[in-house]
């Protein structure tokens, strides 16, 4: 794992305050569990809850909001023993970090506090998905956004389209991007990342990277002035908070294209409203205005599909696609409920690629140029 | 013949025998008649002997101490003593070649009972089918007085000696010597040294090992103070000593296991056969009879003993007495009229007119029977057409089996119970603990019920885990009226009885139809006036449907309170796993708390220490899986529990296990009360108060943990007569031990009265 390196003493008087606070918030976390300790009360943690239960729908703003609930964490529980003790290793990692004014991977931070429990044989950590969720409940419980605790992400998801920016004082013209375009990193901050020049008129997201290779091939961002992103699937915090950026501060519509199956439309949806696990960052991630082009239930017959694109629905996909219909902010969509009911009634998916067997660059020249024509969306 | 036997029920089939024997082919019936004559009883056991269990010489030398043994024993309680029997077996041809089968012993047995007079020597030791025991309904270890003198008989057919006697029936006299050998044809003593000596016990036996050296000069081998009335038996034999299943030293085990009141000294000869059979006995582990060259104690370690245990002197092995109560006296009752035969109730009709001229029926049947009330007896004379003044010598045969037929159909209460004596739930418990190492024991005495008219009682009691195997089956170990039964396993009621209790309820593995397979000994105690056997050898309990379902209620007892016990020790398990998991994540917690506030971890480390052990020791015990209060299965009546701490050291985390080994090994014995014995026992206690107590359980402790607790209760005598060895541990009564479930340390419990 390739690290990055922070650009030496480059950080100002205001990242230095932040960096306070954050130590400020970590230290008071291992004084109130002490503290308590020592006065002989159990010893926990309050997390708050990041889980469907504790989700509001924000009908007002369109976003997923976090509630207030929090769920204990007892250190005297089995089921949290193990999460308790890694929830402080990780704080103190954490504070290592910020006072050595570093920032470190994911990963980096699973193997820095990975090691064998004194007098065991057990690790503190075993793999890092145990360590990642460990991650994101810090976030929350120290109210501190992943940046803010140093810790970054593997970049993934990527852009071209007709937009200059600044990346750590680096220009990047995303117009001259090769065929493998800009790389999207975890941190898009306004202090890493500033938009300099912009004609593009949209935002065209795309499920993922084999769709997008063939949009940028066809130069579809040119023809269409327009920037071409994708997120790799399910789009990390990256992506997404770039995507609210260019939305909000350069007011570009996003368009997204993803496949007519319950995951496409459970990441139309993370795009949106945001995410549950995420919600409490959900006002810097969601875009309410996002919009869905396709590929639509109803593209089998319209666009004369061979019947060999058919995926048959699997009954987890039946039962996924019943949940997201259920989801309040589909629930209260006609045009979604229809869509969902479509997908249901078809019985069967479609990838973007489906369009492919129309023709090798039918979806770029007439797909999807024609839908942007006819404004034929889902909002 | 002699009247008894031809009176003799038991005696039908030696007089079946007897036809056959004198059966001769092509002969006429005058030439028959002319070798027709009478066969004495001795000269027919001469040729018979198997039967009475003579069968080979391995089986000869236990019958002949188990016969002599029983006596003692039966002789003891009759008197209200409290039995001390010494067990001593001689080689007499310790330089006999390796390939011998067999050998020449000498089985000496001596005991502290009442003695016996003179005038009555010959008859008890020299005549077969002589005793007090068989002409009633009582409840005691021999039932034909066969025993002694056949033991005698074989004595004298394989070796030519006499049967060797000293008894002494008053404490300031000087005992009898009598040496007599039994004329196998008139069924009478003949005998051939009668003098008096002040030689008792026999002084001989004190030299004999270093063992006794040893014992002798503490004053626990045949003390004069203990044995001051008494009786030695001497018996010379072709015998076969072998160990394991079947042998003296498993008799003599079983034994003290059955009758805790006793205490039984054994002295086994220096030479064991040859292929000796590797069957394990009930103390696993420890070799109970090395040889006496190496029984030298002084150099040897001495091994953890704990008081009231079996214990092993130069050779020579002890089991000492565990409760100082005599088992309540038995009553002597009269059949029950269901219990009786036809056959039976002809030959008591008989007897009545013989005894008494003139005795009416309405008499009789009240005389003779238990349960039969005055109105009842009228009722009888009615239904088979007779009145109350018809006499007993009026009843022809065809009325006598109307009115077996009567009494058979009758509805009478069940006969009374207070002939039975059983061993009591404490007293199985201080049986077993003393016979079998395990770690949890318990008991169970049931109420007493009737099979055909006759009252019995059954009793259970097991041992689990300690140093018993844990993947053989079960071992079941079998006792009527107190004496263990060693052969025919499979054809006995009890066996079966532990084959059809289903285990598995108790989280024991059991194979289909099977006994359960673990560290378990299963002890099943059948109690009565008249215990079934299934031969005259009396080998096995015959299968009654009422005896079987008591034996298997009594069993399930048993393995209810095992199955809480092992539900316990689970959930201890867990607790241990619990902490361990807590424990193990405190260090890294306490250790990132201190890093990031920069201030030392140790007082937060030692507060979440603290925090666990409270929270693992409540948590688990407060509450089971269906959220109910958990039961300590060492509050149950009667059980007890012995934990080492060191199986609960072991799932234990580094941190706490350094506490856990300072715990000590220690056993909680459950407090059982006293009402177990019925008031029968009041007059016997007052007796033996008078009696000296010197002899009670020596036991030594070396490295024990738990002699340094006890010390403190030690008499300052006791102390000063064990030697070389650091803390002895005498007391009869161990104090009361309680697990803590908090430390998982077993603690001591001051609570009085409890043994």
């Amino acid at each position: 794992m390739a690290k990055k390196t922070t650009p030496p003493s480059k950080s100002s008087a205001k990242l230095k305050e932040r960096d306070a606070r954050t130590l400020g918030k970590i230290v008071n976390l291992a004084e109130t569990v002490s503290s308590k300790t020592i006065a002989g009360r159990e010893p926990k943690i309050d997390i708050p809850t990041r889980a469907k239960s504790n989700t509001n729908w924000n009908k007002k703003r369109g976003i997923l909001e976090m509630g207030d609930a929090t769920s204990e964490r007892p250190l005297f529980d089995l089921k949290t023993a193990k999460q308790f003790m890694q929830t402080l290793l990780h704080a103190s990692t954490i504070k290592d970090l910020i006072a050595a004014e570093k920032t470190s991977s994911l990963r980096g931070v699973f193997y820095k506090a990975k090691h064998t429990v004194a007098g065991t044989k057990e690790n503190t950590f075993d793999a890092q998905d145990e360590s990642d969720p460990i991650l994101e409940d810090l976030e929350v419980t120290l109210g501190a956004l992943r940046e803010e605790l140093h810790i970054f992400a593997e970049n993934r998801g990527s852009m071209v389209g007709n937009i200059t920016i600044t990346d750590k004082g680096d220009d990047i013209d995303c117009r001259r991007m090769g065929s493998g375009g800009y790389a999207l990193p975890s941190i898009v901050e306004p202090d890493v990342i500033q938009f300099k020049k912009c004609e593009a008129k949209f935002v065209l997201h795309v499920e993922k990277g084999t769709v997008w290779n063939r949009f940028n091939e066809d130069r579809f961002w040119e023809k269409n002035n327009c920037i071409l992103t994708h997120g790799a699937g399910q789009p990390p915090r990256g992506c997404r908070r770039l995507l609210q950026r260019l939305n909000q501060e350069l007011k570009l519509p996003i368009i997204c294209v993803l496949d007519c199956d319950p995951w496409g439309h459970y990441i139309y949806s993370v795009i949106k409203q945001g995410s549950i696990s995420l919600a409490f960052e959900s006002s810097r991630l969601a875009i309410p205005e996002a919009r869905f082009l396709g590929i639509r239930s109803k593209d089998f017959e319209a666009c004369e599909l061979d019947d060999a694109v058919k995926i048959d629905l699997t009954e987890n996909d039946i039962k996924r696609a019943n949940e997201i219909a259920a989801y309040p902010w589909f629930a209260e969509n006609k045009q979604w409920q229809k869509e969902i009911a479509g997908l249901l009634k078809n019985g069967f998916k479609m990838e973007v690629e489906a369009m492919i067997t129309k023709d090798i660059s039918y979806v770029t020249e007439e797909y999807v140029p024609q839908r942007l024509k006819d404004k034929d969306w889902l909002d | 013949m002699t009247d008894a036997a031809l009176l003799d029920p038991e005696a039908g089939s030696i007089e079946q025998t007897k036809k056959t024997m004198s059966k001769a082919p092509r002969a006429t019936a005058e030439s028959m008649a002319a070798r027709q004559r009478d066969i004495s009883v001795s000269e027919f056991f001469a040729k018979n002997r198997h039967l009475l269990g003579f069968d080979n010489p391995r089986k000869a030398l236990l019958t002949t101490v188990k016969e002599a043994v029983d006596n003692s024993l039966d002789a003891c309680e009759e008197a209200g003593i409290l039995p001390d029997i010494t067990v001593i077996i001689e080689d007499l041809q310790p330089d006999r070649g390796r390939e011998a089968k067999q050998s020449r012993y000498r089985v000496s047995v001596v005991d502290n009972g009442p003695g016996i007079v003179r005038k009555q020597v010959e008859n008890i030791f020299g005549r077969l089918l002589y005793g007090s025991k068989f002409h009633r309904l009582k409840m005691s270890r021999g039932q034909q007085g066969i025993g002694i003198s056949a033991a005698g008989m074989y004595g004298l057919i394989t070796t030519g000696k006499p049967m060797v006697i000293h008894t002494k029936p008053k404490a300031n006299q000087p005992a009898h010597h009598i040496e007599l050998a039994m004329n196998t044809k008139t069924n009478r003593a003949e005998v051939t040294e009668d003098s008096e000596t002040k030689d008792f016990p026999p002084e001989r036996f004190l030299n004999l090992t270093s063992g006794t050296r040893e014992l002798g000069a503490k004053g626990e081998f045949l003390s004069q103070d203990v044995y001051v009335t008494g009786t030695s038996v001497s018996i010379e034999l072709e015998g076969r000593y072998q160990k394991g299943r079947g042998s003296v030293d498993e008799f003599l085990e079983l034994t003290a296991i059955a009758n805790p009141h006793a205490r039984i000294t054994f002295v086994p000869p220096s030479k064991v056969s040859e292929e000796e059979e590797d069957v394990p006995l009930l103390k696993r582990g420890k070799p109970t009879a090395a040889s006496i060259e190496a029984g030298d104690s002084q150099g040897e370690a001495p091994k953890p003993v704990q008081p009231e245990v079996t214990t092993e002197t130069g050779g020579v092995i002890l089991h000492p007495r565990a409760v100082e109560e005599l088992p309540p006296e038995t009553k002597e009752i009269m059949p029950h009229p269901r219990g009786i035969e036809l056959g039976i109730l002809l030959q008591m009709l008989k007897e009545a007119e013989i005894e008494k001229p003139g005795y009416t029926l309405y008499n009789f049947l009240q005389d003779k029977f238990s349960r039969v009330s005055s109105a009842s007896a009228g009722q009888f004379c009615e239904k088979i057409g007779k009145t109350s003044r018809t006499k007993v010598a009026d009843i022809d045969h065809a009325t006598a089996e109307k009115l077996f037929k009567e009494l058979q159909d009758s509805k009478l209460p069940p006969p009374p119970t207070d002939c039975l004596a059983p061993i009591g739930v404490q007293q199985l418990l201080k049986g077993m603990f003393k016979g079998v190492r395990a770690e949890f024991y318990a008991a169970s005495s049931r109420e007493a019920a009737v099979y055909r008219g006759r009252p019995f009682l059954i009793e259970s009691a097991i041992a689990f885990g300690g140093e018993l195997p844990g993947d053989e089956p079960a071992r079941v170990i079998r006792f009527a009226n107190r004496v263990p039964l060693l052969f025919q396993q499979s054809a006995c009621s009890s066996f079966r009885a532990v084959s059809e209790t289903n285990w598995r309820n108790y989280d024991l593995q059991q194979p289909r139809g099977a006994v359960p397979v673990g560290a378990l000994v299963i002890m099943l105690h059948m109690a009565s006036v008249w215990v079934p056997f299934t031969s005259e050898s009396k080998e096995a309990i015959a299968d009654y449907d009422e005896i079987r379902k008591e034996m298997k209620l009594a069993l399930m007892e048993c393995g209810r309170k095992l199955g809480s016990y092992l539900n316990k020790r689970l959930k201890m398990r867990r607790e241990a796993e619990r902490r361990d998991i807590f424990e193990r994540y405190i260090g890294e917690i306490a250790k990132a708390c201190g890093e990031i506030t920069g201030e030392d971890a140790k007082p937060l480390y030692e507060a979440l220490l603290k925090q666990a052990r409270k929270r693992t020791a409540v948590a688990d015990l407060k509450l089971d899986e269906e959220g109910r209060k958990l039961e300590d299965p060492a509050d149950q009546e009667g059980v007890i529990v012995v934990e080492q701490a060191a199986n609960l050291a072991n799932l234990a985390s580094p941190a706490a296990s350094a506490a856990k080994a300072a715990a000590e090994v220690d056993a909680r014995v459950k407090k059982l009360e006293d009402d177990e014995q019925p008031g029968l026992l009041k007059d016997s206690s007052d007796k033996k108060a008078a009696k000296p107590k010197g002899a009670s359980s020596p036991a030594k402790a070396g490295k024990d943990q738990k002699s340094s607790k006890q010390v403190e209760t030690v008499p300052a005598k006791k102390a000063s007569t064990s030697k070389n060895e650091p803390a002895p541990a005498a007391k009869p009564a161990k104090p009361k031990m309680r697990l803590n479930p908090k430390t998982g340390k077993l603690e001591r419990v001051d609570e009085p009265g409890l043994f």
